[in-house]
């Protein structure tokens, strides 16, 4: 199997079979809270891509120069979540000064990316991900291209919720339901549609 | 008294998961018996209470700006040790919560109540909160395991409790099952407050 077929694989994986939100439980908070409307859910993802992206590749880098050779790996958490503060506060003053459109639709939303566990979760899961023959661990580009794949799988399935719940807004609920209750019964349902994906086995 | 008060509110009318919506990632992904609920219930309990207490006596130190980065590193610094003590000492559990015990980090319930209570408040009144939240949480997760265990596995706390001939519901302990049951169970609340 070549590198273009690994990646394919690694695309599949991330967003649909071992999806984020509806298989890994992670950005739980984001997918409930912000997915009212298309559009801001539209540039949630945006931002989350943007993120995830980087922040895999700069806790790559962290883990393998820093913490690996100076046996700190212990550290791995600390080290990682402000890595991660970091660059969304970096992000967000570099966007503000250089493209103000941008930081318009982007900008309330990076600094909730801080707390959201996708975002840890992927720096995370990099550092023990394998490919498909289980030995060979993720490189600097594995990480990063994994970062970005599981955000576009987070963007997927926030935009689709929020697509559904833009139209739920006129149907007749009953009290009890509306607001939380539904968007977790549709999430669930969502999640089995997903399952279809995995060729689940009984 | 007021003591007492800071410790009710969070197990009931300030629930983390059914009122405040708080965490929910944790709540949804180890909630599939009631034993790993119980784990992750008082390792987050542990956090808060070790977080809570610190960021209330270093609140006269901390400058407004950077408030935020203390409080995470406050947070982490803690989490790493429950981490460090759950892979040694009870390495079961601490396989199967696997990644989410380093993402007690991001869990919305510290940090919200490292800023909204721990960080105007005394010490004192702090730990009575983080207690009160972290059993709140507990409870919250004891609940939705032992719906989703009792009906995808038959057992609650690895006890049998429906008959052999059940035929488990395995969609229960799926991750569908987690946002049905937790979807209905905040409906059902809603029923509930809404008679009062």
């Amino acid at each position: 199997m070549g590198y273009l077929g690994q990646i394919f694989v690694m695309a599949m994986t991330a967003i649909f079979i071992q999806n984020f939100v509806l298989s890994r439980f992670l950005g739980l908070c984001p997918y409930l809270g912000v997915s009212k409307k298309l559009d801001s859910a539209f540039g949630m993802g945006m931002a989350v891509i943007f993120v995830m992206t980087l922040a895999s590749a700069f806790t790559f880098l962290i883990r393998r120069y820093l913490l690996i050779p100076y046996n700190l790996e212990y550290l791995q958490t600390i080290s990682f979540i402000l890595t991660i503060a970091a660059l969304v506060q970096f992000v967000e003053m570099v966007i503000q000064k250089n493209a103000p459109a941008l930081y318009k639709s982007l900008g309330v939303y990076l600094p909730l990316i801080t707390t959201n566990c996708a975002v840890l979760g992927v720096a995370i899961l990099n550092t023990k991900a394998f490919h498909a023959d289980g030995i060979t661990p993720y490189n600097f580009l594995d990480s990063t291209l994994n970062g970005l794949l599981s955000g576009v799988g987070f963007t997927v399935v926030l935009l689709a919720m929020a697509g559904i719940r833009e139209r739920l807004e006129f149907s007749e609920l009953p009290k009890s339901m509306k607001g939380m209750p539904i968007a977790l019964i549709l999430a669930g349902i969502m999640a089995l549609a997903f399952y279809g994906w995995m060729g689940f086995k009984i | 008294m007021r003591f007492f008060s800071e410790l009710a509110k969070g197990i009931v009318k300030d629930n983390p998961i059914f009122v405040l919506v708080l965490g929910m990632c944790p709540t949804l992904a180890v909630s599939t018996s009631v034993k790993n609920g119980l784990g992750m219930g008082m390792a987050a309990t542990f956090v808060l209470i070790c977080s809570n207490i610190i960021i209330s006596l270093i609140k006269g130190v901390t400058p407004p700006k950077i408030r935020i980065p203390v409080y995470i590193v406050v947070i982490a610094a803690f989490v790493t040790i429950i981490d460090m003590a759950m892979a040694a000492y009870a390495a079961e559990l601490h396989k199967s919560l696997g990644l989410f015990i380093p993402l007690i980090v991001v869990n919305c319930i510290i940090l919200g109540r490292a800023e909204a209570f721990a960080s105007k408040n005394n010490a004192l009144n702090s730990l009575a909160d983080a207690v009160g939240m972290g059993a709140g949480f507990t409870l919250a997760l004891v609940v939705v395991a032992t719906i989703r265990e009792i009906l995808g596995n038959g057992t609650w706390l690895d006890i049998r409790v429906l008959p052999q001939a059940y035929d488990p519901m395995l969609i229960a302990i799926l991750a569908p099952g987690a946002f049905i049951t937790l979807g209905f169970l905040m409906a059902l609340i809603n029923i509930i407050k809404g008679r009062k």
